[in-house]
């Protein structure tokens, strides 16, 4: 099953090591890995999406805690979080094609970033299953490149108390 | 007044009350040894092996429960402490390592003597620091003591490269607290979980006591001992917790695992009610984790949540310090005016006690290691005894047969099993308590590990005293070999002969005895015990002796091999009395 972590640390060097250390020595494939600093200049935020069972998850969310440089860990609930992420779309597109791309890209709220010769460059954001669904309609065209930012998370405002 | 990284470094040990050190200099450490030169305060105790220093730091720490502390130097001082660091990782053993580094302006440049030591310690260590700037080091010193001692204990390392010891700071300030955001260890236990626990004791017909080496870094064997007194609980004891309950106690029922007695395992195997306090269930103690304490409901008490549940579920989890928590069961069974139900409990324990003894075969003309272990203990009752041990069949021989009698007399490398531990770590209790009388047990492989480290006890005058348990093989290995392995001796094979152990401990100047009759025995260990200096005695004893009773690897712990036979608990069970337990 997939989890996202949302993993509160101290903004420090060598910290994002530890914690993604920690996942391979327990034998854990992370996913996707996104940081950055926060509200607060000194913590930063590691969004994790990692596939696992409960009850070994458990068990690196318990060590995660113990690193003395982890602040918070959140197993965000699917239902009761917002996720995004962004990524860049590099479509083959020859002269005669790009309309065709751009209304896709449209469809999807994409944006153009940049065009070439022969290819265009589209910025897309969004959860993971339109992504997937916009990688798959650009795959026609054929996909010179993708990059992506992974995927980064926050609860929803409703568990505010 | 303006101080440098290296005075600060040695004031803020000063303030952490630090009296004795480990270590070994070299180049980019000597900013720092020049700074001990100067203090009055510290004493440094010069080992022949940066591993020596790493174990004497943590035999030191676990025999007067303050941090132990070692300092080293960059690149290979750095590397040689690594299994020193994981051995006191593995049993959460409060330790500080200095390791001094290359300059900042090289790191990472792979300059002479320059290895990345907070990479490497990263998975061996509770935390450690790379130190950027002289004005970090007080802060930093006093988070790695404060991280090293709380919570569950464990090493920490700090890095400091020969810019920051050199480096000036305006004025030298000792930090009172400690802020770390990220780290607040629970120490007191739930109270609804506590009054649950509290519920099932008060009604188990089965229960055990299984406590572990949280006993000994929490101080609670005042505790412990007050609950299974109070409620009549056995207690059991794991290899890291021996010392936190009286082993001459009528409640004790021994050490549980692969090489505990039947009786020990019997019981774990039959209880209703397990009651874990400062363990971690580790496979040496549980054998296959499916039979283990099947029939039991478990209550789990540590101050590390993570080992909660980690290899066993659990009914009532308790995350806290044992000592807090052992005192506040006793007092919720207290208030529930709660009565002992274990009479009967304890009579089927009686029974496999009878039956099922801890065996050798003490007839023979042969010299036996159990009769050595046996003898140091007899020859050391009613005397303020640490007893450290190598790894292998000496260290299961002096769990089976020394009985140990409070807390932190007992140094035994636990969840790594280092060999070579022993001897450094039986100068590091020396050191700490020079008036005990501290021996180590040791077997011929384990001791030439760190045998050079005889000259740090002569030059220093620590008074150690080494036991081998000489039997020419690396026993534990051949044991295994010899069941396991078709007897294939495969580089096991060593001998009694080679080293002369009397001549190495001449060599370095200690007094050597040989010991080759049984009735040899007790005159050697009183003239050793009594020898004003180290002492080592080598007991040539029989090869192909084995530890007896053995769980097999990945076996169910009550399906014992050797010792006196007896069948797993489905026949052991004196069906008669255990009717009259359950009614």
């Amino acid at each position: 099953m997939q989890h996202t972590l949302s993993v509160l640390v101290e903004n420090k060097p060598g910290v994002l090591t530890r914690v993604t250390s920690l996942f391979a020595r327990r034998g854990f494939n992370i996913d996707s890995l996104a940081v950055g600093p926060t509200e607060d200049p000194t913590l930063s935020r590691i969004t994790i999406v990692v596939n696992a069972e409960n009850t070994p998850l458990e068990q690196v969310t318990k060590q995660l805690h113990k690193l003395i440089n982890v602040i918070k860990v959140q197993d965000l609930d699917p239902g009761e979080m917002v996720d995004r992420e962004l990524v860049l779309f590099k479509v083959n597109a020859p002269p005669e094609r790009r309309h065709e791309i751009i209304e896709v890209a449209n469809v999807f709220r994409g944006k153009i970033v940049d065009v070439g010769k022969n290819s265009l460059t589209i910025e897309a954001t969004g959860a993971g299953d339109k992504l997937a669904a916009m990688e798959d309609l650009f795959r026609a065209y054929g996909i010179k490149e993708i990059a992506r930012t992974g995927k980064i998370a926050l609860s929803r405002g409703l568990r505010e108390q | 007044m303006r101080v440098n990284g290296a005075q600060a470094l040695v004031k803020a040990l000063e303030a952490e009350g630090v009296d004795v050190m480990f270590g070994y200099p070299g180049g980019v450490a000597l900013p720092i040894y020049d700074a001990i030169w100067d203090s009055g305060q510290l004493r440094h105790v010069l080992v022949r092996h940066e591993q020596g220093a790493a174990h004497a730091a943590d035999g030191y720490a676990r025999a007067t429960g303050k941090t132990g502390v070692c300092l080293v130097t960059s690149g290979p001082g750095a590397t040689n402490t690594v299994t020193g660091i994981a051995n006191a990782y593995m049993d959460s053993i409060p330790m500080v390592v200095l390791t001094a580094q290359v300059a900042t302006s090289v790191l990472g440049t792979d300059a002479f003597q320059e290895v990345d030591i907070s990479g490497i310690t990263l998975p061996i260590t509770k935390h450690n620091f790379l130190v950027k700037n002289a004005a970090d080091l007080p802060e930093v010193i006093k988070q790695a003591f404060h991280i090293a001692s709380t919570g569950r204990p464990g090493p920490v390392l700090v890095d400091i490269p020969v810019d920051v010891s050199k480096g000036e700071i305006a004025s030298f300030r000792y930090p009172e607290t400690v802020g770390i955001p990220g780290y607040k260890p629970t120490t007191r236990g739930h109270a609804k979980q506590v009054k649950q626990a509290a519920e099932l004791i008060a009604k188990a017909r089965k229960p055990m006591l299984y406590a572990g080496g949280g006993v000994i870094a929490s101080g609670a064997a005042k505790e412990l001992k007050e609950l299974a007194e109070l409620m009549q609980l056995p207690v059991t004891t794991t290899l890291m917790g021996k010392g936190g309950f009286p082993e001459d106690h009528y409640l004790y029922v021994g050490m549980p695992g692969m090489h505990g007695p039947k009786y020990t395992n019997y019981a774990m195997t039959e209880t209703d009610l397990l009651i874990a306090v400062g363990v971690r269930f580790d496979d040496r103690v549980t054998g296959k984790l499916q039979t283990f304490a099947s029939k039991s409901k478990i209550i789990h008490v540590d101050i590390d949540p993570a080992e909660i549940g980690k290899n066993k579920p659990v009914d009532v989890p308790i995350v806290g310090d044992a000592r807090n928590v052992l005192a506040a069961i006793t007092a919720e069974l207290r208030k529930m005016a709660a009565e002992p139900r274990t009479e009967k409990w304890m009579r089927v324990i009686d029974e496999w006690r009878r039956r099922f003894p801890l065996h050798y075969h003490r007839e023979g003309a042969a010299l036996l290691p159990q009769h050595v272990v046996e003898r140091i203990d007899a020859l050391t009752a009613g005397r303020d005894v640490v007893v450290a041990t190598e790894v292998g069949q000496n260290q299961m021989w002096a769990c089976q047969y020394h009985k140990v009698l409070g807390p932190r007399t007992w140094l035994s490398s636990g969840g790594l099993g280092t060999m070579g531990y022993g001897l450094p770590a039986a100068i590091g209790a020396q050191a700490g308590r020079p008036g005990s009388l501290v021996i180590d047990i040791a077997g011929d492989g384990s001791i030439q590990m760190k045998s050079q480290e005889l000259a740090t006890a002569r030059i220093y005058d620590l008074p150690v005293k080494v036991v081998i348990l000489n039997n020419g093989f690396l026993g534990m290995v051949r044991q295994w070999q010899e069941l396991f392995y078709d007897r294939h001796y495969s580089q096991s094979v060593l001998s009694q002969q080679v080293p002369d152990f009397v001549k190495l401990a001449e060599a370095y100047d200690w007094l050597g005895l040989r010991v080759t009759q049984p009735g040899e025995v007790d005159e050697a260990l009183v003239r050793a015990f009594e020898h004003d200096g180290p002492a080592l005695v080598d007991c040539r004893v029989e090869p192909e002796e084995n530890v007896y009773p053995m769980v097999a690897p990945g076996g169910s712990v009550d399906e014992m091999l050797g010792g006196i036979p007896g069948g797993p608990i489905s026949d052991m069970l004196d069906e008669e009395l255990l009717t009259e337990v359950w009614e």
